[in-house]
């Protein structure tokens, strides 16, 4: 699938858009999931889109961005409280900054450590491995994801592993896009669905976006050429005034999901209300282990009581970013209690949130200004 | 992006992990307690090795690479290579090693002896010889099997010079990136990952010629990988620099370990890579001199100094889609202990 | 966060456990989500597992559309 990728076949697709976007006038499609955000960043097709007429938002569907500040500094609890304890971790959860710190830069209590992991089961595997330590994943994720989270918790359970448990950060795709569908005034065009998450769950969870709002998208997949055959497939729906769920991924979606996954997925876990960065209590969008499978739910083994709203404070308006009602500037937060360093909402969490990119934007130097002399300073005696 | 807070918060007054690591919390931790422990001019700019009065070069390193033994090397070969390399990149042919070993108690004597055999055929390979050194033996537990500590000496043959640069100026790789790396993940054994390949851990005295052909400035990418490296170059020139994806060499293999495990080839660590910018003019006979040698069958021009690609200061990739995006350094590295 | 990467499944076992291989690496996978892996198969992994069978007709069939474009915007 090479010819995704290819220069040509890019140019080739952009031009297709242009001409749309043309006769339909510049449109804003909301790329869902972290996925496709770390796609479009990787190949630099921003900035492609937005000079073909596609300007692209990224939304929620990013693990690391919405998850909340409280739940990555219990995760950060427990490495720095407790000896002897390894909290595994996709390597991307490490970097968010906390008013503890990030967990790439903590400093783990005796015996403790932090391990990125790639895979749920090797965190298992460690805790299979190195009995005399506690091992706790830090796992956060969406629909694709999660099916692999519950296959560990289910083995755990099933070799009844007493120093394994999961810290769940688990998260539903349609739900935010519901709230923010329902919050009012929403200036998005298209939905890029998630193709893997998709993969899971198939086509119906996102049936009542055209329904009910009108609103047309289309699954696509993760090469750049996937991106942009799905953006061509929504201003198809826009052209002929028909919204619906389009697939672009067929290739790997099935319009029924996976079926397997989804039955462990409900086997091992249960529906719950969940707080989002960014966008508050939004109910049934998340997932914890069901009680017979609390024992390795580290929430419960721990005790750990993660307020809903530690830490984040009141004024942040990502939900209104994403909805395209306000630029970033317009937060009173932005660069003063919401910096890179110091996030509030997933607009400056993710690398491509849109806060975070117009920061970026802004500090960027002027042509013709040198670089920045690095100044040494004395220590004083 | 602007620097946040200092390296070591102040409410844990310890040093953590990442900053030991190669990337952007290194930096500032060398920025904020380091140099101005020592501030010298020799310091300033942080060379790889200083060149001393009398014409010498004096350059220094650590090695805690986990495992000590990955396919195509081991602590040994590294501890050599790594210092060699550091001498050939700022001017200097090496000629003279210490070794300093922190032994593990119990650290098996089999083990020892691979290594130091490593150690006498890279110092050979390498034409330098290792003239005095010292040996420490801590508790179990208290150092991870081996740890090797290195000065190296060389006479200094040419002088880097950045201010030379200008826009137009080449941007040579001399191999492929990351074999060292994936070798290093093969033999810590995780995520089940196999592969056929070899770290690229090798001494780069094949460039050392090119300080007489008007290289102006080179740099072997070790951690952080060639990003970091470039980046580091960017920032100290007045324009930007622009890489093409498609040119950047990286073997099939690493390509797909790196894919499979969402980790970006341009930040990995290799141990027998070097970077080099070469002026427009000389750029190709540069190159021909780095591929009639075995170890740069491979290198290729990845990009140029551009005036008109960004703003100062700024590394850019042209992506093999056709967009552009703007590289830059990783807060920390992506595998620990690599070297 | 890894890309689900579309791979060649090498080998499976009773237990649905495995390698795929991607450009010459191999690594561990679980089939647990698929029905009746194979050797040979093209599946998506993420996270370690497999989450889908690819396609090759639908494959195919995308790009057959993409040339069309490409050609299309070509002339």
């Amino acid at each position: 699938m090479k010819e995704l990728r290819e220069r040509k076949a890019i140019q080739a697709l952009l031009l297709a858009i242009r001409r749309k976007t043309s006769a339909l006038g510049p449109v804003r499609v909301m790329e869902v999931c972290g996925t496709h955000t770390m796609t479009i960043h990787r190949y630099g097709l921003k900035d492609l889109l937005e000079q073909a007429g596609v300007g692209m938002v990224s939304g929620p569907g990013c693990p690391v961005c919405i998850t909340p500040a409280a739940m990555h500094e219990a995760a950060i609890g427990l490495v720095t409280g407790r000896p002897d304890l390894v909290l595994a971790t996709f390597g991307d959860m490490t970097r968010v900054p906390t008013r503890k710190g990030s967990l790439q830069t903590i400093i783990p209590a005796p015996g403790s450590m932090v391990k990125i992991v790639y895979s749920p089961r090797e965190s298992q595997e460690f805790a299979a491995r190195y009995p005399e330590k506690e091992v706790v994943f830090f796992g956060a994720g969406f629909e694709t994801t999660i099916p692999a989270i519950a296959s560990a918790v289910k083995d755990a359970a099933k070799a009844g592993t007493p120093n394994y448990s999961v810290l769940c950060a688990l998260w539903l795709i349609p739900p935010p896009l519901r709230a923010i569908l329902e919050s009012g005034e929403v200036k998005i065009t298209g939905f890029l669905y998630p193709g893997h998450v998709s993969a899971v769950i198939g086509r119906a969870p996102y049936e009542f976006i055209p329904k009910e709002f009108g609103i047309p998208g289309a699954i696509a997949g993760f090469e750049p050429g996937d991106i942009l055959l799905g953006i061509l497939n929504i201003l198809g729906q826009i052209e002929q005034g028909r919204p619906s769920v389009g697939l672009e991924y067929k290739r790997v979606v099935s319009p029924g999901g996976n079926p397997l996954a989804l039955k462990l997925m409900d086997e091992v876990l249960e529906v719950k209300d969940a707080a989002w960065r960014g966008l508050g209590l939004i109910p049934q969008s998340g997932l914890r282990p069901r009680p017979r499978f609390s024992a390795w739910d580290a929430e419960v083994k721990f005790g750990l009581t993660i307020g809903s709203d530690a830490g984040e404070l009141a004024g942040c308006r990502c939900g209104e970013v994403l909805r395209g009602l306000i630029a970033p500037p317009e937060c009173g937060l932005f660069g003063k209690k919401c910096t890179p360093d110091a996030p509030q909402g997933p607009c400056m969490v993710s690398f491509e949130g849109a806060c975070l990119v117009h920061l970026k934007y802004s500090q960027r130097r002027e042509p013709g200004k040198s670089g920045p002399k690095k100044r040494q300073k004395r220590i004083r005696p | 992006m602007k620097r946040g807070r200092a390296s070591a918060s102040p409410e844990n007054k310890q040093v953590s992990l990442e900053v030991g690591s190669g990337g952007l919390l290194m930096r500032r931790f060398i920025d904020d307690y380091i140099l101005p422990a020592f501030d010298n001019p020799f310091l300033r700019g942080l060379p790889d090795a200083s060149h001393l009065p009398g014409g010498v070069a004096l350059t220094t390193d650590g090695y805690v690479v986990d495992p000590i033994f990955f396919p195509g090397g081991d602590i040994g070969t590294l501890a050599v290579n790594g210092t060699v390399n550091d001498l050939v990149v700022s001017g200097a042919r090496p000629e003279y090693l210490s070794l300093g070993l922190i032994l593990e108690e119990g650290l098996a004597l089999d083990d020892l002896k691979k290594v130091l055999t490593s150690i006498r055929t890279a110092a050979r390979k390498a034409g330098v010889r290792i003239v005095t050194g010292d040996t420490k033996v801590v508790r179990r537990g208290q150092a991870d099997k081996l740890f090797i500590t290195t000065a190296g000496i060389g006479r200094v043959i040419g002088k880097p010079d950045i201010r030379r640069v200008r826009p137009g100026d080449k941007i040579i790789v001399t191999g492929p990136l990351g074999d060292h790396s994936l070798a290093v993940m093969l033999a810590r054994g995780e995520f089940g990952l196999a592969a056929k390949v070899k770290s690229d851990c090798a001494p780069l005295l094949f460039l050392l010629p090119l300080w007489s052909k008007g290289v102006l400035w080179m740099r072997d990418i070790t951690r952080g990988g060639l990003a970091t490296v470039l980046a580091e170059l960017a920032e100290r020139l007045p324009w930007s620099v622009l890489i093409d994806e498609d040119k950047v060499p990286i073997s099939r293999p690493v390509r797909g370990a790196a894919e499979l495990l969402g980790i970006d080839p341009l930040f990995l660590a290799c141990e027998g890579r070097a970077v080099l910018v070469a002026p427009r003019k000389k750029a190709a006979a540069i190159l021909a001199v780095i591929r009639r040698h075995g170890q740069g069958r491979q290198a290729r021009v990845i990009g140029e100094v551009s005036s008109t690609a960004g703003r100062p200061g700024e590394l850019l990739l042209a992506t093999t889609a056709g967009g552009l995006r703007l590289l830059e350094p990783l807060t920390s590295e992506v595998l620990p202990r690599i070297c | 966060m890894c890309l689900g990467i579309p791979a060649k499944i090498v080998n499976v076992d009773q237990e649905k456990q495995g390698e795929v291989d991607y450009l010459g690496t191999r690594v561990k996978a679980s089939f647990l989500f698929l029905d009746s892996p194979q050797v040979g198969d093209w599946v998506i992994i993420h996270a370690g597992f497999a989450i889908s069978r690819l396609d090759e007709e639908e494959a195919q069939e995308t790009l057959a559309l993409l040339r069309e474009i490409t050609e299309a915007e070509g002339r």
